[in-house]
């Protein structure tokens, strides 16, 4: 029962992720009718921007110990941070601690201005050209992204830790009638499945309760129709497109401190989110949703020992197996609507 | 009247023919005169550095490439000299291989077994690499020794740490430098015991190929034969980014040891993991929990960051070594490079310096000249002390470091600290030893090339 409750949990945590990037997958795909393959570049690029404001936080200069050598035996060049000159070495510290929360901050206009970029720069020229032709676009550019990323810092995967407050572990088995440490979960894990669950919470709540969001939806369900209201809905779905990026992002920051970001992260999730929003229903945002949460969990339980160990590789096709399943029982998704994707 | 013997079907098949010849590679004409692949003219030879330039091992391969520069640049006589200077075999003198100069071609292997082989066929038939060295993977390293086999080159790999290289898929025309899964087993055992005793029950998580399976039986084996238990072993996919779901149910396990058979991005991503699961500070069974990484690199150990701090390993080569040979590589690559060579580095140089020197006491370039001159070769002051290239499997043999992830480093490059330097008998074996394929296992026959 133990292990049930910690692949629950790491469920519904991988699945926050996949239903953060498959929210902006379908945003994106309902507002423009553009399949972006790019969408798992820009949570890489989230995560990018942990990266960076860690470094920029820990940005220093040097200053020449003589009394230490370094690898060539020339006297040593030690690191003084500028946050720590400036605001005190505790303050300082605290600062750079910080580094991923920080980050989202900074990740918010930063991905707005990404999509932004994206959208008017490149994929409004492939609006009327088959999906074909956008997928080949947005994969080559999620290709160009990953290699930027990798040129700029290198292949290996950067360590990008969560604040020590934030680093611990919650005892859930004592909540759960069990002994002390039976079921220990990492804290930040538990952050990660709140913010997703809040971030989803807000764009439902944007698009369903704002007057922008209701046009947004009314484009969404007819755009012609909103068009000849005078409505200029390519504006607000532009804006739709940086906020997908910008979920995108801040998913990818927050993820940073649980699989440290690597060039790869893009392409790592931009299949399975795909799986997630075809498995969901195209064009429908909850069942992007609960697909990303219910493919999460089912990911997890198989990846269990007892699992592996009976079905040897079960964990890698999981996923699929199940997707294939539901295609045949509900061959529009589990939230599909009719006629999406389907002239 | 005369009767012409040329005809238009004629002229267009002798033409067809002719152009067919000049237009064949390189290594088959070069063959017609001197009875190898690719031998090299009186001016230059062409040597073939093919290493991950993509893909998750791409910053070992930069660094491969990087030493093989190098390694070039000493050869040719430029730079300070490198470890010629402390070699224990003194026939290059800095004029190239047999007075020619060294070229290089480089290749991407992109961590893939068939684009590395497309990269060394390439090299080979296009420009006509003599050699063809390099390899951040095992899986690459076999596929590509087996095709230098097939082409008539030899193989001079690079890191690759798998049994199989040198054991069950070993070839004559393959040479490894880099220690194997095996002697990390026989040199960590001994330290793990000593550090967490014999009452210890572990749970090994396995990269899901040719390394993994490997590391994790010659781990198993040698940690057993000290009174370990193995609880449980699980095979991981090598795309596996987060480890969660395979972490989170070792500590219930019954297990007090977690062995994490992982390279690379997988190790930095595991070890997270494990770390975030609270394992470093839980308790198993009376006692501390503790996790062991078999195969380290400085590279890993910095993406692991604070993770790596206080966790046992192996390494082929680390740069804080005081021999000669191994200070005045980083010496060398140090003044560069402006940073440290990494253990990946270290055997790629060190490579290429052994082919160079062999072809030169061989006094040819010929393959089977060139292994002849390896086979058994005993040398020093190349960084890892005395060193054996056996001959029955191409296998250098030499001390073993035992290292853990440094307390307090001292700077961005000093993350792992050797606590045991385990001398080369107790990481011997016969060449027949069934974790390196047994008695079947051969090195067939050399192969100068068609």
């Amino acid at each position: 029962m133990d292990q049930i409750i910690v692949q629950i949990l790491n469920g519904l945590d991988k699945g926050s992720a996949y239903a953060l990037i498959a929210l902006g997958l379908t945003l994106i795909f309902g507002t423009l009718g553009v399949v972006n393959f790019a969408h798992g570049a820009l949570f890489m690029m989230g995560a990018f921007c942990a990266v960076i404001t860690s470094k920029i936080l820990s940005s220093s200069h040097k200053v020449v110990d003589d009394t230490r050598t370094d690898f060539l035996g020339n006297p040593l060049e030690v690191d003084v941070f500028y946050v720590q000159d400036w605001f005190g070495e505790a303050a300082g510290a605290a600062i750079m601690d910080w580094a991923v929360p920080l980050a989202i901050l900074i990740s918010i206009p930063v991905m707005i201005l990404i999509g932004f970029i994206m959208e008017r720069g490149l994929i409004k020229h492939f609006y009327k050209r088959p999906h074909a032709d956008q997928i080949l676009v947005t994969f080559g550019l999620a290709i160009v992204m990953g290699e930027v990323i990798k040129y700029y810092f290198g292949a290996n995967p950067i360590q990008t830790p969560a604040p020590d407050a934030l680093s611990g572990r919650v005892d859930f088995g004592v909540w759960f009638g069990y002994g002390p440490n039976a079921i220990v979960y990492p804290m930040w894990r538990l952050v990660y499945f709140f913010f997703s669950a809040t971030i989803i919470a807000a764009v439902f709540a944007f698009l369903q309760f704002t007057t922008f969001g209701m046009v947004v939806r009314a484009g969404m369900a007819d755009r012609e129709t909103v068009g000849l209201l005078g409505i200029d809905i390519d504006k607000r779905f532009t804006f739709m497109f940086g906020l997908a990026a910008a979920v995108a992002g801040i998913a990818g920051v927050m993820y940073a401190p649980i699989v440290s970001p690597a060039y790869t992260m893009g392409m790592d999730w931009l299949v399975l989110s795909f799986v997630v929003v075809v498995v969901g229903g195209m064009g429908s945002l909850p069942g992007a949703v609960l697909a990303g949460f219910v493919l999460g969990i089912i990911e997890s339980f198989a990846s269990m020992p007892s699992i592996v160990n009976l079905l040897p590789g079960i964990n890698q096709i999981v996923i699929y197996v199940v997707a294939i399943a539901i295609l045949l029982l509900r061959p529009r998704g589990l939230m599909g609507r009719k006629g999406v994707m389907e002239d | 009247m005369s009767k012409s013997n040329f005809t238009r079907r004629g002229v267009l098949k002798t033409g067809a023919i002719a152009g067919a010849g000049l237009t064949l590679p390189t290594y088959l004409r070069a063959d017609g005169h001197t009875g190898f692949t690719n031998a090299p003219g009186d001016s230059e030879v062409v040597l073939g550095f093919n290493v991950p330039q993509t893909g998750p091992y791409a910053d070992e391969g930069a660094d491969e490439l990087r030493a093989y520069e190098l390694a070039v640049e000493h050869l040719n006589g430029g730079g300070d000299g490198g470890m010629l200077n402390t070699f224990s075999s003194k026939v290059l003198d800095g004029t190239g291989i047999l007075g020619r100069e060294v070229k290089y071609v480089t290749g991407d292997t992109q961590t893939k077994s068939d684009a590395a082989r497309a990269s060394a066929r390439s090299m080979i038939e296009k420009d006509g690499a003599i050699m063809i060295t390099g390899g951040s993977s095992s899986g690459v390293a076999v596929a590509v020794q087996a095709l230098c086999q097939e082409a008539g080159v030899i193989f001079m790999a690079g890191l690759t740490h798998s049994n199989d290289t040198t054991g069950k898929d070993r070839k004559a025309n393959g040479f490894r430098h880099f220690f194997n899964s095996y002697m990390t087993g026989a040199a960590l055992a001994p330290v793990l015991a000593a550090q967490y005793g014999t009452d210890r029950k572990a749970y090994h998580l396995t990269a899901d190929y040719n390394w993994g399976y490997t590391t994790e039986e010659a781990i198993k084996a040698s940690t057993e034969a000290m009174g370990w238990e193995t609880v449980n072993s699980v095979k991981t996919p090598l795309t596996q980014t987060d480890f969660s779901s395979y972490i989170a149910p070792v500590l219930n396990s019954g297990a007090d040891v977690l062995v994490l058979n992982h390279y690379g991005g997988n190790m930095i991503n595991s070890l997270t993991s494990a770390v975030q699961f609270g394992l470093r500070e839980a308790q198993a069974n009376g006692q501390n929990f503790e996790i062991v990484v078999p195969l380290y690199s400085r590279l890993m150990a910095r993406g692991a960051g604070e993770n790596v701090k206080g966790i046992f390993g192996s390494t082929n080569w680390h740069w804080s070594l005081q021999d000669e040979g191994s200070q005045a590589f980083v010496r060398s690559f140090g003044t560069k490079y402006g940073f440290p060579p990494s253990q990946a580095a270290h055997t790629t140089y060190v490579q290429t310096m052994l082919y160079a020197d062999a072809v030169t006491r061989a006094g040819s370039f010929a393959p089977c000249a060139v292994a002849e001159a390896l086979e058994d070769f005993e040398f020093d002051g190349m960084g890892n002390g005395k060193t054996l290239y056996r001959g029955d499997d191409h296998q250098c043999f030499k001390d073993v470091l035992v290292v853990k992830g440094k307390e307090n480093p001292e700077s961005e490059f000093d993350l792992l600290e050797v606590v045991e330097v385990t001398p080369v008998d107790q990481v011997m074996y016969d060449p027949a030893h069934p974790q390196m394929g047994g008695a079947d296992a051969s090195l067939g026959e050399c192969n100068n090339g068609a």
